[in-house]
């Protein structure tokens, strides 16, 4: 740690989280949370619950951890060997961590949306049925069209593209390459969808759509959200944590947060402060 | 934990210095208000129709000052989306003025009715109470814009709790009004008059205790409006002792 964050955790000391980090029932549920990249530990003791149906957003400054977290919940982190992740984070009172627990079934119940958009360099239609096929969710052809199909609707995007599903995916534009992603996401039917800042690459247009999609989102599925707009987070969430040099400093109802936040370091951040 | 209001300190430089300055405009509108309530009353305790005419003429700087700062929030709202305690301040401000506007108009009344009452030869002048209410009037102004100037949530509170007293005074202004209307019904008219005076005074209380539940949301986040002093002193955390 250098020296000015040493000063600043002295200013403000954070001592546990503030507010209201868990709820009655949650899908997602997450305690004493610490991950590590090799001797250097990005996220210190996390407790934290996701409730069913609701919108989370994960805010704070750059390298907070927030997107470390985020990637918790569905062991992307497993790909970065110098990862460890130590705690106990539960889906529906699963330990997600368990040796008996398969990442890839696991993914398809908590999917990701990332920042880019990455669509596959496959046509439409493929993009969104790779991922009903791999799981074999469609026992034939008519079945794959339907989930396709219903998927596109989901994500806000069928109508643009239902004339040429067999166009490539990376002809979309940026906003559409995002949605299709979303659309492949939700194919499998997921649980829980993961989104790192999804519409930080959008125009002001294709992010009112996405926003939009992601308010739809929420009657079907429980969504996390990272994202570096203060407005977004106030617009799409019902919930807001804020991250700060790998501690969880504050968890309130988003009205709250954005209007009387209870830690100055919250109170800082979203004001656009000095720490 | 206790968390501390800043008002500046913000990355933007240019942001400070616009909130700094709209803070600024507004504690000058609330200087030039108070000059028009002293002068005002001057006017009506000394029949002097002269500096009467001049607060009913003075009222629309008032005015384009409320709708100066007015446009000015509005630019911060769109260019800035302020949050948190910067949103609050912007919503308190746009408040404040609204109500600093009002208290402008009720204290060119006061200039109105002197020039009438002077003309007719009626000096309130004798009505202690008159006075007295006037002085306890300007000086809860005074005492709202310091709270604001200075976030201090117990003055706040302090000053609503003045304004009972304001409305005391009123009521009592308002019996011997009706005593003076009954001994000589030729008096009706003036007494009417200087009861309208009392009656914009008394608004004016009204108006000011406004502006100190604004300062306590703009500090404490915590909306105290239609609520007695009691429950306004419990969510506070405030005891004003008495």
């Amino acid at each position: 740690m250098n020296q000015a964050v040493e000063f600043e955790e002295m200013e403000h000391e954070i001592v546990g989280t503030v507010g209201t980090p868990l709820v009655e029932n949650p899908k997602m549920s997450t305690r004493n949370v610490d991950v590590f990249y090799g001797d250097k530990q990005a996220i210190f003791g996390v407790d934290l619950d996701i409730a069913e149906n609701e919108v989370i957003a994960l805010i704070g400054p750059s390298g907070c951890g927030k997107s470390t977290y985020l990637r918790c919940l569905n062991r992307m982190n497993d790909t970065i060997d110098i990862c460890r992740v130590t705690g106990q984070l539960l889906l529906d009172d699963e330990d997600i961590y368990d040796k008996s627990m398969d990442p890839v079934l696991l993914r398809a119940r908590v999917g990701m949306v990332f920042q880019k958009p990455n669509p596959f360099p496959k046509s439409i239609y493929d993009n969104v049925a790779y991922g009903p096929k791999l799981h074999g969710l469609a026992s034939n052809r008519a079945e794959l069209d339907e989930i396709v199909v219903t998927s596109l609707q989901k994500a806000g995007l069928f109508n643009e593209v239902k004339d040429r599903l067999d166009a490539p995916g990376t002809g979309l534009s940026g906003g559409q390459q995002q949605r299709l992603c979303i659309a492949r996401t939700i194919a499998v039917s997921p649980e829980v969808i993961l989104m790192d800042e999804p519409a930080s690459a959008l125009d002001p247009i294709a992010t009112a759509v996405i926003e939009e999609l992601i308010d739809e989102l929420r009657t079907n599925f429980t969504i996390a959200i990272v994202t570096h707009s203060m407005q977004q987070a106030a617009r799409v969430s019902q919930r807001t944590a804020y991250f700060h040099l790998g501690k969880l400093v504050e968890v309130g109802e988003t009205n709250q947060i954005f209007t009387n936040p209870s830690h100055q370091l919250t109170e800082n951040y979203i004001t656009g402060r000095f720490g | 934990m206790e968390k501390e209001l800043y008002l500046s300190q913000h990355i933007s430089q240019r942001f400070n210095a616009e909130l700094e300055e709209i803070r600024n405009r507004v504690m000058k509108m609330g200087g030039l208000v108070e000059k028009q309530i002293s002068h005002g009353m001057k006017a009506l305790l000394t029949s002097d129709s002269e500096l009467g005419e001049l607060v009913s003429s003075t009222d629309y700087e008032i005015n384009a000052l409320e709708v100066d700062i007015d446009e000015e929030c509005m630019q911060i709202l769109a260019r800035r989306q302020p949050a948190a305690s910067d949103l609050r301040l912007i919503v308190t401000i746009i408040k404040t003025i609204t109500d600093l506007e009002r208290i402008g108009d009720e204290a060119e009344k006061l200039g109105r009715y002197s020039v009438l009452l002077a003309d007719e030869n009626t000096t309130p002048g004798h009505f202690v109470e008159l006075r007295h209410l006037g002085e306890h009037v300007r000086r809860m102004l005074r005492d709202a814009l310091d709270a604001f100037a200075r976030l201090d949530v117990e003055a706040a509170l302090r000053t609503i709790h003045d304004d009972e007293l304001v409305n005391e005074e009123f009521d009592s202004i308002s019996r011997q009004l009706i005593t003076r209307m009954m001994e000589d019904p030729r008096e009706i008219r003036n007494a009417l008059r200087i009861s309208w005076c009392a009656r914009a005074l008394e608004r004016m209380g009204d108006h000011t205790k406004n502006i100190c539940e604004y300062v306590v949301f703009l500090v404490q986040g915590k909306d105290i409006r239609h609520t007695s002093l009691e429950k306004m002193q419990e969510s506070t955390g405030i005891d004003l002792g008495d």
